[in-house]
């Protein structure tokens, strides 16, 4: 089984994020950066299979990618494809650039994680099935390989699931939980200096969308209980009981 | 401006999101709804209420969802009918299908759009960053594809459009199949049936610290549920995770600890009738849906808040 593997490097959207001054794009000062975390789980069912039925795992980045790509050769994937393109918001550009490197490649699966945790557009595996005319599914919770064809069950709403059958080669979207990502071990990360990381000089053409505005939402804020943890606890108390809630 | 909403069913039942699309087809310009599946006509009804027009694709092929026939059949039509602007449900299945068809179409496409403006050329505004920061993207050609978040266009008009057969069958057999649905996992606790909810998130760091939450939960007489990245650790089991891929609950109390408020989650517990919200990110999107909210550590908050209820 030879499957490639999407692999971005995210801010995490918990950490410090921001607008930049231009209004128009994200201030990622001290932001921490690390593997998109569904991307971790899309890596380690590809080092699974590959373990169990043999082949090659490959991974792919865009943007200022190494670290997590060196991280999935750690993890245990083979070999890695960097493509230095900034390509922001436009997840088309992005599909673009991996269209572009991947296109001689031969393979059996393309694995992307189901969204991006900084961007949230769920839109590049999709998009790459598209420009390479391949089935695919979404939000999978499970696979199973068969005689050139991969059994899944994606996730739908309120808990249900759908089980749905694809021809390989194919393109599979990775939902969190599907399994539990390893730790790289010390071995890993020696073993991963002297795995090829290759950089791809390939260029968006296409541009889809472009940012008119960025800014921080408008919400309806929650009334702020201040205080020391005793005075808060104090007041969270009186409120429950004001609500009979408790005795 | 010509609009095209694609309606979503499932288990024999139209989803309202398909309503909320034509609300927005409706503010700005000519709707029009799209229903596929083996036998429509009950939910081509309904959709009449609210749209211009409603065009039925139907055949036996297209029993249960599949990507590859939706977009075929809805290509089909596109190409006659030319949208403006396609409007599909940021759903399990609008958000799996509805980048294939637009790179198909040679449309641009916005995901989870929240808002549209369409006074200087087609603005959706949608949030990154799980809900922290907000973008306005302009497209740069039209037609579009937007996928629409729930909720995000409640309000709309009522009209009585006529209900036309596309005619439109797919063209070719799809390579993937469909096999079954499976039922969502049941556990010992039904937590949609509890008054009162200590919730946990990613926040609470380490499978040793539920035991923390789990007195809590004791002291107020209530029961453990967490947000998904608690479930997918296996923290907690799946039958107690809450949102949109897990259980909607509407407590009397829902105690958030350390959930960052991302959309997926807020929908299963918006509604809960006290939302209190300890959080130590004063930006967390959290404080949108509580109505009280703590900007602290929960580990300085929940042994005071053991020490009061057991000491009282
Ligand atoms: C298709 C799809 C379906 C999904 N379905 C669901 C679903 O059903 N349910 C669901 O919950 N999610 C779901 N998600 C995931 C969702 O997008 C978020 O990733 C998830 O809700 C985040 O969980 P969290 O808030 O626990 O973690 P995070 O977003 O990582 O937030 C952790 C929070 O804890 C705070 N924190 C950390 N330490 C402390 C401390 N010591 N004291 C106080 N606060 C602290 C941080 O400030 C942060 O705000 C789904 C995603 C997708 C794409
Ligand atoms: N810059 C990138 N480099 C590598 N993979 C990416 C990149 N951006 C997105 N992807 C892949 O596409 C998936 C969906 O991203 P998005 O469409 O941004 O939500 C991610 O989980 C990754 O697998």
């Amino acid at each position: 089984m030879k499957i490639i593997v999407l692999a971005k490097h995210a801010p995490d959207p918990q950490s410090e994020v921001g607008v930049a001054a231009d209004g128009k794009s994200l201030s990622l000062g001290t932001a921490v950066f690390d593997i998109n975390d569904w991307d971790r789980y899309a890596v380690e069912e590809a080092i699974r299979i590959k373990e169990k039925m043999g082949g090659e795992v490959v991974v792919v980045g865009v943007g200022k990618t190494e670290d997590t790509l060196r991280k999935c050769l750690a993890m245990g994937a083979d070999r890695a494809i960097k493509i230095p393109v900034e390509s922001g918001l436009d997840a088309y550009q992005t599909a673009e650039v991996i269209y572009e490197a991947i296109k001689n490649e031969k393979f059996d699966m393309i694995f992307a994680g189901l969204m991006s945790q900084d961007l949230n557009n769920s839109q590049v595996g999709v998009i790459l099935a598209a420009m390479l005319n391949l089935p695919f599914a979404t939000a999978v919770t499970s696979l199973e390989i068969g005689n050139g064809v991969v059994t899944v069950k994606r996730e739908i709403e309120g808990g249900y699931q759908e089980a749905v059958q694809l021809p390989m080669p194919c393109l599979l979207t990775i939902q969190s939980g599907i399994n539990e990502p390893r730790y790289v071990s010390v071995m890993g990360i020696k073993k991963a200096k002297t795995k090829e990381l290759k950089e791809v000089a390939v260029s968006p053409k296409t541009s889809t969308v472009e940012v008119a505005k960025m800014y921080l939402p408008p919400v309806k804020k929650a009334e702020l209980i201040t205080g020391d943890p005793s005075q808060i606890a104090a007041k969270i108390i009186a409120i429950l009981k004001d609500r009979g809630l408790i005795g | 401006m010509k609009v095209f909403a694609v309606a979503e069913h499932r288990f024999g039942e139209l989803n309202p999101l398909s309503i909320e699309l034509l609300n927005l087809a409706n503010k700005l310009g000519e709707s029009n709804a799209v229903v596929i599946g083996k036998d429509v006509g009950k939910f081509a009804a309904e959709l009449a209420k609210y749209a211009d027009k409603v065009w039925k694709i139907e055949d036996a092929s297209l029993e249960n969802y599949n990507p590859e026939l939706y977009i075929d059949v809805l290509l089909q039509l596109f190409q006659k009918e030319k949208p403006d602007v396609v409007l599909i449900g940021n759903t399990a299945q609008g958000a799996e299908y509805a980048p294939y068809l637009a790179v198909k179409m040679k449309a641009p496409i916005v995901t989870d759009v929240v808002g549209v403006s369409s006074a200087n050329g087609l603005v959706a505004s949608r949030f990154v960053m799980q809900g922290k920061i907000m973008v306005d993207l302009k497209v740069k050609s039209m037609p579009c594809v937007l996928t629409i978040r729930q909720g995000a266009f409640k309000e709309g008009v009522q009209k009585n459009g006529k209900i036309v057969d596309a005619g439109i069958k797919p063209s070719k057999p799809a390579g993937r199949k469909f096999l079954e649905y499976v039922q969502p996992a049941v556990g010992e606790v039904d937590i949609t049936k509890a008054n009162i909810i200590v919730a946990v998130g990613r926040g609470i760091e380490d499978a040793a610290n539920i035991s923390l939450a789990e007195e809590l939960a004791k002291a107020l007489g209530g029961v453990v549920a967490g947000s998904r990245p608690v479930i997918d650790n296996g923290w907690l089991p799946k039958d107690r995770q809450v949102g949109i891929s897990g259980k909607v609950v509407k407590p009397k109390l829902y105690l958030a600890l350390g959930i960052s408020g991302a959309f997926q989650h807020v929908m299963g517990m918006k509604d809960s009738e006290l939302i209190i919200a300890i959080n130590k990110d004063p930006e967390a999107p959290i404080f949108g849906v509580a109505h009280y909210g703590v900007v602290a550590n929960l580990f300085d908050i929940v042994p005071e808040l053991l020490d009061k209820l057991k000491g009282k």
